[in-house]
Formats: C-alpha cells, structure tokens, sequence
C-alpha cells in the first residue's frame, strides 16, 4: 500500500466529513421555522424573542456559527440542545442505550429465527413443510411492522399482561427494563427474520446444486451432511449481506417503533428535535450518523485493498 | 441471547408473581402514573410557552402569588392577602410566613420583587411578558410585604398573577430551572428521564397542607394507540387529556375508568386574513360564517364532545353571551351573500397546523366550503412552519387554529396580530376593558366586545376544545376543566 495512496484516500475522507457538514448545516437553515418562536408561542412580544434568539446564540451570522458548530465537533463537542438546555452528546449517550440494545436484541432474534427456519425449508424443499414456511414468511414481509407492534400488545399487554404496553424504566430499574424491550424487538425482528428465511432458504438451495456439494455427496455423504459441512458456509454470504442492510432499515424502523412503544431512543430524539426545530441536536446527530457511515466505509476500503492487492493502484 | 432469553424468563415470572401479590396490600396507593401527550422542552414556565411545562409543574413545583382553583376562581398562594388600593393602581400583597423553596432559601418579599422584576426585564424570554407590561414598580415594604405600581388600572391582574409563567423563582436557582426546577411546590423534581418521564416526590417541608400522592410519574406516551394501550393495561392511571376521541366511548363503557369531558379555554377558529383580498369585504366573512355548519365539524372532528362556540370567549367564563345562532348553516344565503360582494370561483388556501383537531376540522370545512362555490386548498404544515409563515408572517388566506389563552380579547385589539383586524372602535373598546376593575362594569364590557367581533365576523368561532380526562375510577381530586393548561395533583387521592 503506497503512502501516496493512503493520502489520498485520507484527503478524500476529509472532504467528504467537511462537505457533508456543510450540506447538513446549509439544509438545517434553511428549513423554515425558527427555535426562539417554538419556545415562546403565540404570546410571545418581539423583544421576547430576541432575547431568547440571543440567548440561544442565533442572532449570529450564519458563516460563524457553522465555524463555531464545526470546530466544536473536532473537540468532540456537539453543542447544547436548544429546547433541553443540555450537551447533545449527553442526550445521544442517553438515547444510545435504548436504541443500540434495542437493535441488537432485534439482530440477534432475526438470526435465531431466520438461519435455522431458512435451512431446514431448504432441507426439505418442496415439502408441506417447505410451503407452509415459505406462506408465513411471504406474510411476514407484508405485514408492516408498526400494525404488528400494536398487535403484540394487544395480546402481551391488555389481554394477558404479561409485558409493558410501552415505555422504558431505565437501565438501573433492571430486569423490567428488559422486559420492556421485548415486545419492540420481536416487533422489530420478525419482518426482517421472514425476509431473511427466504434469502437463507433460496440461497442454500442455490449452493446445493453447485459442483463441489455434488461432489461431496458423490464422496458418500448424505444430503443432510452435505449442507452442513460443506453449503451452509458458502450460503451463508449473500445472508451477511442483506443482514448489513438489514442493520440500516433497523434505524429507521427504530423511528416508527420507538413512537409506537414510547422508548426514548435516538429514532424518537431525531423525531422531536426536527418537530420542535432543536437545530443542534438535529445536525449533530445526523452529522454523526453520516461520519459514522462514512468513516466505515473508508475502513471497509482499506480492508479490501490489505485482501486484494489489485485494488491498490486504483483510487 | 439463550442467556438473555433466561433472564426474560426469570424476570417474567418474577413480575407476574408480584402482580399476583398485589392485592395483598391494604394502604391506598400513594403514587400516581399520569400520562402526557407531549414532552415538554424543559421544566421553566417562565422561559417556554408549551402547555406540557405547566402540565407538570404548575402548583405541584411551582407555586405563584395567586393561583388558580378548579372553577377558574383566583385564590390566594404564596401571597395570602392582598389590598388594592381605590384608584386600582397600588396591589400591596401579604406573604405567606414560613416558605422555603425546595433547596431551602426562604420565600420573602425580596424574592418576589426579584421574581416580578425578572419577568419584565429587559431580557426577559417570558412566553407572557405582556402580562407584566402593566407593572410600573415593585417594592420591599418588608420581608411579608411587597407593594406593587401599575401604570394604569388593570382589571385582570390577580388572575395574570396565576398563570404559571408568573410563579415565584428564586434568585440563586431561576437560570437553572430548566433542567433543575427549584419552587415551593409541595413537589419537587425527582428525575427527568429525557423522552420518557418526568417524576416528582413530596416535598417533605411544604408550607402547606399535605398532600395525599407520595409520588407523580407524568409519562409521554403520546400515539394515540400507545396511550389506549397504556391506560387498558394499568401502565398509566390517568390522562388529564386523552389523546384521540375516538377512544372515549370505549373508556365510557368500562367502569375500571372515570371520563370527565370538561372544558379548556381553546377556542378552535378558521382564522381569516382580514386585510386580504377578498376577506376585506365583511359580507365575504359573513359568507364564509353562513356556509361554514358547525355542528357537523364538531362531530366530524371532536366526535360530537367540542362545546360550539359564536364568538371568540369560552362558555364557561365571566360575561358569556351565546352567539352561536348570529350566522346559522345556509350555504344559500353564504352564495347570495358572495356573489352580492361580487366574489365567484374563489380559490383559497386552507392552511392546517399538526394537531387532529386541525387536520380533521379542515377536511370537512373544505368539503363545505365547495357547496358554497369557494375551494379550499388544504395545505398541512408543521407547527414551526405555521408559527413563522402564518403567525409571525401573515401570509394565509384561511388557516384553523386553536387559541387556548383563557380570556384573550385582547389578541383583536393588537395592531401587528395575524387576523390583521386593526379595528379602531374594538381597540377603544378593548381599552376600555382593560380598565376597568368592577366585575359587574367588566361583565358588560366583554359581552360587548364578544358582539362587536361576532358582528364582523372577524374570524369563524366553531368549537371550545373538550377537556377529555380518563382516570382510575378509584382516583379523585383531578380537574375535570381547564382555565389554565395546568394539572394541579395537590388534592389527588386514591380511594381505598
């Protein structure tokens, strides 16, 4: 790997972060709406409200305040909420704890569900089996999740009362507040676990008829055997790959849930901070959320330039 | 996840045994899950305007000089007493001996003056400054006293005085209120879990009485289908206002459940740009009155439960006069009245704020305005957008809105308001009124002020917005109204 071409990769990095900063904070202001007058309301007289411009920092001009938002963000320092009077870093840190355990809770459960379910459809392809799974699934993706969201509690909450009906207890309340991310998970995993079942399940059946499964059943093994020595592995590549961007959907149908459940999580914190036009909360989350994707990208570069060499003298 | 799914286990069982003991227990519970349908910015009532922060703290955190009981009447707070003096210009206020805020400063006459003097500062970011404008001085007679000049009589100070951006503060603690709320409530602010809750515990040196609840939860559940959800299953005990009145009847037909549909002071209006053309023309107005059928939008979009409204005042407060019959439903005579103005094939836009009220109303009042040859062009627009197009802007021809300030006839007498009404013979009269300190002299006044907007039809008055309260029928002492947006849980009590 040439340092010339690391450099680059580098600036082309640095761009991207300044550029997209710009674009988030340019868009930010010019959506209509002002913060000052969502504080004060109707009653609010014009020196009132730009008291409180001031206060809140937004009587300065625009090319300043974006140098004061970007240099803060190098410091780590995303700013002050403007409604919560808080550090949005405080706010994001808060929120992170429902959403991430949230998302990975809904990952997992859509793996327990799918990679299992997936293969044994495949194991008996054309089985009564077999079309039941591929029905219930075809069903799963139709159903839009917010509907069986509200479904589940239906039946867990009103009728049985087994599970919350919403809301988060906090993390020091302890085994309730697991208890009150069930329901929003299952909801959150069985659309995806359906959609995954059938790519697992068509994606196995694919490597099953490659060359080299034929050859291991022309070595003696079974077919069972077969696929799982041998095809599950392979089958298991376009999985990972819709899983991935399964992990973006799971974001945004975090928003949806999150309401549907009243979680404080970041899908609901990005929600009220557009509504209550809580500028700072807004572009720092959404700047974070584009660095993150952006400085993974430019890992997932490197990675494939150390795998395969040929990719080196290209940028 | 085989170990996470354990603990799930683990801890279902354990919460269902402790559901199954709960009965157990003899003592009326002491604590209260109040759900809310918006989270408020923070907890300063002096430095926000949305109705969720007095939701919470008014009279249970904060406490002003007066405050304000169920019936909307003005009784004492902070301050117990008070002369006037006969020119209506000199309020000399008694204190309450023996109060302290939560983090201990003890409440005088300095604070107050402090607390007053804030309000109209200069820098204030009150959402009511205007409240205070009347105020010339406040004075320190001594630490129970506090005199306090106007520069003209204003007849409704003591009930300004109540609102909840009016309640007392104190120096050391007013910057940090908003996220450290420090009164002299008989509650104090537990935790703020941010997009979840809000908890307050007793205060265990309240001044006053003491109250019955231990503890106030006010959890945000604001979808409408999570809020039914919570309520059907014990989550929450009480919603002060539900969030869809649709849900009503059920809630009705369950006797776990008291339903109080009361009053609040949102007078719902299809507010009119009054300085645009062809709105200028008061018989246009009128047209609009007449083709516009009340009943049916009440139906439509309160389900029946909105108190219909003829001009812009409440049913429930002083000086009321029904108008309700001056324009009734005749889409013939709204035709004969525009085309007299000379007005065909008018095409407006209709613009609608967020709220279901709103977005409902406007649908059918479109689908009313057609049969009267006028076409509405409904325009849906976030909160923020409509406060800077509409409110600061002016720039609507028609849009539907609810102005939920108690008692405000005054908003007709501004010059730069939205309406753009600027009448001269209502801004004598508001004047007038304002004045004016004799409740039988003031009664009369506002009548006629409620007949001189009806008459030209400044906006179309449709419907008071319900108050629309569900609680554990086992609880009592909630307000089933609302003067001020406010939850006052001081007399709340479980029965046993």
């Amino acid at each position: 790997m040439s340092p010339l071409w690391l450099l680059r990769r580098i600036a082309g990095l640095l761009f991207a972060l300044v550029a997209a900063s710009a674009i988030v904070f340019v868009l930010m202001d010019l959506l209509p709406g002002d913060p000052a007058e969502i504080m004060l309301g109707t009653n609010a007289r014009p020196d009132t409200l730009a008291a409180l411009r001031a206060e809140m920092g937004l009587d300065r001009p625009a090319l300043i305040r974006y140098a004061d938002w970007a240099l803060g963000l190098l410091r780590g320092d995303f700013g002050r909420s403007l409604t919560y009077s808080v550090p949005v870093a405080e706010l994001v840190q808060e929120r992170l704890a429902v959403t991430l355990p949230l998302a990975m809770m809904a990952i997992a459960l859509t793996l327990f569900i799918a990679l299992p379910l997936g293969a044994f459809a495949a194991s008996r392809r054309k089985s009564l089996t077999d079309s039941t799974i591929i029905a219930v699934t075809q069903l799963g993706v139709a159903i839009p999740n917010f509907w069986f969201a509200m479904m589940l509690v239906l039946v867990f909450a009103i009728s049985w009362r087994l599970l919350p009906s919403g809301g988060f207890p906090g993390w020091s309340a302890g085994p309730s507040a697991i208890l009150a991310l069930i329901l929003p998970a299952i909801a959150l995993a069985l659309p995806q676990a359906a959609i995954l079942t059938r790519v697992m399940r068509s994606s196995l059946l694919e490597t099953l008829g490659e060359d080299y499964v034929r050859t291991a059943r022309a070595k003696g093994l079974t077919r069972a055997e077969a696929l799982r020595r041998h095809a599950f592995r392979n089958a298991l590549i376009p999985v990972l790959t819709i899983l991935g961007l399964q992990f973006s959907f799971l974001i945004a149908g975090t928003v949806v849930i999150e309401n549907v459940f009243s979680l404080p999580g970041l899908g609901r914190l990005i929600f009220q901070a557009i509504n209550q036009r809580d500028l700072v909360v807004v572009r720092s989350v959404v700047m974070l959320l584009i660095a993150s994707i952006i400085v993974i990208n430019f890992c997932v570069d490197l990675a494939y330039a150390l795998v395969d060499p040929r990719l080196r003298g290209r940028s | 996840m085989i170990r996470l799914l354990t603990k799930a286990c683990l801890a279902l069982v354990l919460v269902t045994a402790s559901v199954a003991m709960a009965p157990l227990s003899a003592a009326p519970r002491t604590d209260l899950n109040v759900g809310m349908r918006l989270e408020p910015p923070h907890l300063d009532p002096t430095a926000g305007a949305a109705a969720a922060i007095g939701e919470i703290v008014y009279a249970n955190l904060f406490e002003g000089l007066t405050r304000m009981a169920a019936d909307g009447a003005i009784k004492p707070g902070l301050a117990e007493s008070w002369t006037v003096s006969p020119d209506g210009k000199v309020y000399t206020f008694t204190l309450r001996k023996g109060v302290t805020f939560h983090d201990g400063t003890p409440f005088d006459a300095a604070v107050a003056k402090f607390a007053l003097d804030r309000a109209r500062a200069s820098d204030s970011v009150n959402p009511q400054k205007g409240l205070f404008e009347p105020i010339e001085a406040v004075e320190v007679i001594d630490p129970a006293t506090l005199k306090v000049t106007l520069k003209r009589p204003t007849g409704a100070f003591l009930f300004n005085l109540a609102w909840p951006a009016a309640v007392m503060v104190a120096p050391q603690s007013a910057a940090d209120n908003k996220t450290k709320p420090i009164g002299t409530g008989p509650f104090k602010l537990d935790r703020w879990a941010k997009g979840s809750q809000v908890d307050l515990v007793r205060h265990p040196n309240y001044w006053g009485a003491k109250p019955a609840l231990n503890k106030i939860s006010f959890k945000i559940i604001g979808d409408p289908t999570a809020a039914y959800a919570a309520m059907m299953a014990g989550d929450v005990d009480a919603y002060p206002i539900f969030p869809a009145n649709e849900n009503i009847p059920q809630f009705q037909a369950d006797k776990r459940f008291t339903v109080k549909i009361g009053n609040t002071e949102g007078k719902t209006i299809v507010a009119i740009n009054n300085a645009r053309t062809p709105f200028d023309d008061i018989r246009v107005r009128r047209a609009l009155a007449h083709g516009i059928d009340r009943k049916a939008v009440i139906d439509g979009a309160t389900m029946g439960l909105g108190k219909p409204i003829g001009s812009h005042y409440a049913p429930q407060d002083a000086g009321y006069v029904d108008l309700t019959g001056q324009y009734p439903y005749d889409p013939e005579k709204a035709k004969a009245l525009l085309k007299e103005a000379g007005v065909s094939n008018l095409k407006v836009k209709l613009i609608l704020p967020p709220p279901d009220y709103a977005r409902r109303s406007g649908e059918i009042i479109a689908a009313q305005l057609k049969k009267i040859g006028v076409e509405a062009e409904l325009v849906p627009v976030e909160w923020a957008q409509w406060l800077s197009d509409v409110f600061r802007g002016k720039n609507y021809d028609l849009t539907i809105i609810s102005h939920v300030e108690p008692m405000d006839l005054d908003i007709y007498a501004r010059d730069d308001y939205y309406f753009n009404y600027a009448n001269a013979d209502y801004k004598a009269l508001y004047a007038e009124l304002a004045a004016t300190s004799d409740p039988e002299k003031r009664k009369a006044l506002i009548e006629k002020a409620q007949r001189k907007l009806t008459d030209d039809s400044v906006n179309v008055f449709m419907f008071l917005l319900p108050k629309t309260g569900v609680w554990n029928a086992k609880l009592e002492g909630l307000w089933e109204n609302a003067p001020l947006p406010v939850n006052d849980f001081t007399a709340v009590r479980w029965r046993d």
